[in-house]
């Protein structure tokens, strides 16, 4: 993963509270098997719109999202990751995030900077007054600078220390493995494995049918 | 030391305490794997040269994407079918167990793990999946995780996880007739939002939980996540106990007794300490739906649709505001006359087999309005090959709603079970958020039996407004539609089709 220090880009002001996953990401754009290429489904519903905030020739480029509380909730999909990230965002600011979307950022590099209510307000004025506003966000300090506004983040030690190095989980766990392995040996006899399958007596399957719609004449 | 039971939970699952500010690393008895948030896990891992560390803690099947119609034909929507050609290329690859369409224990995740007694108390237990928490009516610690805490998984069968905070949720007295588990779990997301639980693992208590089905409670647990909870969790009891006894995987013999005996110990012990309790009494609830976009704008079926002048803070007013104008209501208007034109029944949340025999219980001897599309959708196979052994295909079929194979289907609409632009749902699954169900597709989340009612009155209806319509219908018995003891799926029982 790559490292993150600081980062300066343009911020985007994102005035609604509660842009659940569905929202960033649509249910239909998860079809893909790939982990990029996510960039053209980002917020899809609502760049539909010509108002919408991405689709102003300011805030195109931007790279540090601004949202109000409780962004990131509902489905767990890292899609929703992947798609701010595909598209340039390497910064979201709210209130509060989903535990869930919290938790993907971090693992992905997407910094997901918890600040207060007042914090957003006056950035959102800043962006709004002055679109194209660049944002520095500066992870050593917790800091976010926007105009001449400075505002404190919060984001938790563990997080920020693996952001800044650029490490990756599977590996910082792998170095624990003969813990792993001391502790399946203790595991109770009772718990259930899913090998060898244990079946229910099979049962033939057809497709279920719907009512009979009234059959067109060929 | 006293503890809850999610603390006892995580306790047995520590596998390395995390040193200066790092979190637990915690032992992954189960992992559930479906078609839509394995792809890139796989993939990492045959970019890094791992293998699934334990494929037999693992289990795969097939939901989000399934056809509901025609599943004896290759999957028309192309890139649904490489989704789950991938699953199945990925499970043979890596050895990991996969119940396929056309299979008998293919359905939805959360009730898959359940149905086969792979689901059992004090477990940990993930999946790529929000709705994981549903497993935590058996007394697991369950809970969604992303594409690369999956990979994670895959590769460990570990999770490094923060701690977490504890709510308790007591519902006390008795459940009125025609209200479900569903309404309990829309009025607490009401009552704390859908932010109120986050960082908290949530812990359902008292006489109304321990009253319910094991059924009933996945309901409760599974919804969890709508009120922003990382897990929501029910302590095991007989009715547990019951449910998991001759399930392919439940323990046998002297395990069996070994098992019980500890299961018994999972419980938040009498002077353990939540860090914060919240009081709901279920003999004042009513029927609940959601007139917004999120789980949290619901209310009482006998409410209007709110006024955003009289929301005094600024977010929810203005949330409000646009809720009302993506669904289309009027402030003001009483939540009992919005028309309806689609009622789905099914999701993780209400498709298993005692929300299809309730709703079979009002549909029976009646006719759909003939306004309204009625989908039934059985969150399994399995599910549904019972309620075709009992009869319950035909209630449907007569009552005129369409009767389809086991999936996500319409909940999330990744497969071609969707709503159309402008339509409106009374939908008995989880989520309200805007197109959600299909791009402008408006949905009221309901439980069972309002969807059953709304299905006959084509309006926003409780069971109670059928009887008032239709005085045969009093003679039916509302208080035996729910909380009564139903027979749970018996897996024990052969499947003839």
């Amino acid at each position: 993963m790559e490292k993150f220090t600081t980062h300066t880009g343009i911020g985007v002001p994102l005035r609604r509270s509660n842009v659940d996953t569905d929202q960033i990401i649509p249910a239909v754009y998860l079809k893909r098997v790939t982990r990029t290429g996510f960039e053209d489904a980002l917020f899809a519903a609502w760049r539909g719109n010509p108002d919408f905030v991405l689709n102003q020739d300011a805030y195109r480029a931007g790279s540090v999202l601004v949202a109000g509380p409780d962004f990131g909730t509902g489905s767990s999909r890292e899609h929703a990751v992947w798609a701010l990230k595909d598209y340039g965002f390497r910064v979201v600011l709210s209130t509060r995030f989903a535990d869930i979307f919290r938790g993907n950022s971090g693992k992905q590099g997407l910094l997901a900077a918890q600040l207060s209510q007042e914090d957003i307000e006056l950035i959102w004025k800043v962006l709004e007054q002055e679109p194209g506003t660049e944002i520095t966000v500066d992870l050593e300090a917790r800091t976010v600078t926007c105009s001449d506004v400075v505002a404190q983040f919060q984001v938790d030690d563990y997080t920020r220390w693996r952001l800044m190095e650029g490490f990756d989980d599977i590996g910082l766990t792998l170095a624990h493995e003969e813990d792993i392995s001391a502790f399946e040996k203790s595991r109770p006899s009772y718990k259930p494995t899913t090998l060898p399958a244990k079946h229910l007596p099979t049962a033939p399957i057809k497709a279920a049918r719907p009512i009979a719609l009234p059959i067109q004449p060929v | 030391m006293a503890g809850t039971l999610a603390e006892k939970v995580w306790a047995e699952h520590v596998v390395r305490r995390g040193d200066a500010g790092a979190p637990d690393l915690l032992f992954i008895d189960l992992h559930l794997v479906h078609e839509v948030t394995s792809p890139q896990a796989f993939e990492g891992l045959r970019l890094a040269g791992r293998k699934v560390r334990r494929p037999d803690l693992t289990i795969a099947t097939e939901d989000h994407n399934t056809p509901t119609l025609d599943i004896d034909l290759p999957i028309a929507d192309l890139t649904s079918r490489t989704q789950i050609d991938t699953l199945r290329n990925n499970a043979a690859e890596f050895g990991v167990r996969i119940h396929s369409l056309g299979d008998a224990d293919q359905g939805i995740v959360h009730q898959v793990g359940p149905q086969l007694g792979l689901t059992q108390p004090g477990m940990t237990v993930v999946c790529g999946d929000s709705h994981t928490s549903t497993h935590g009516a058996f007394g697991a610690l369950a809970f969604g995780i992303g594409t690369s805490e999956v990979e994670h998984v895959l590769a460990t069968q570990t999770l490094p996880l923060a701690p977490f905070k504890t709510m308790a949720i007591n519902v006390e007295g008795e459940l009125p007739p025609g209200t479900t588990s569903k309404d309990i779990i829309l009025a607490i997301i009401a009552k704390i939002g859908t932010g109120g639980g986050q960082g908290y693992v949530l812990e359902y208590r008292g006489e109304a939980i321990r009253a319910l089905s094991m059924e009933a409670r996945m309901t409760i647990c599974n919804m969890s996540i709508e009120a922003g909870a990382r897990a929501g969790m029910i302590a095991p009891d007989e009715t547990t106990f019951e449910y998991l006894q001759g399930r392919p995987h439940a323990p046998e013999g002297a395990d069996w007794e070994a098992a019980v005996a500890h299961w018994r110990t999972l419980r938040t012990d009498d002077d353990a300490a939540f860090d914060v309790e919240i009081e709901l009494r279920a003999s004042d609830l009513e029927p609940f739906v959601t007139w917004g976009t999120n789980p949290g704008q619901g209310l009482p079926i006998s409410a209007s649709v709110p006024v955003p002048e009289e929301i005094a803070e600024e977010n929810d007013r203005i949330a409000a505001e646009r809720a009302i104008e993506y669904m289309g209501l009027i402030p003001g208007q009483p939540l009992r006359e919005i028309t309806v034109d689609t009622v789905f029944i099914g999701s993780c949340t209400n498709g298993r087999i005692e929300d299809l025999r309730s709703v079979a219980k009002v549909f029976k001897d009646r006719r759909k309005n003939e306004n309204v599309r009625v989908l039934v959708v059985p969150a399994s196979a399995r599910v549904r090959l019972q309620a075709e052994a009992e009869g319950l295909d035909q209630i449907f079929l007569d009552f005129g709603a369409e009767w389809r194979n086991a999936g996500c289907s319409m909940c999330l609409g990744m497969n071609p079970d969707q709503l159309q632009p402008g339509e409106r749902a009374a939908s008995t699954s989880n989520r309200n958020f805007e197109g959600r169900q299909g791009k402008g597709g408006r949905t009221h989340l309901v439980s069972p039996l309002v969807a059953a009612a709304t299905a006959i009155r084509g309006t926003l209806s409780s069971v109670a407004d059928l009887a008032a319509d239709d005085p045969t219908f009093a003679a039916l018995d509302v208080a035996e539609l729910d909380g009564s003891p139903l027979v749970p799926l018996d897996p024990r029982v052969p499947m003839q089709v």
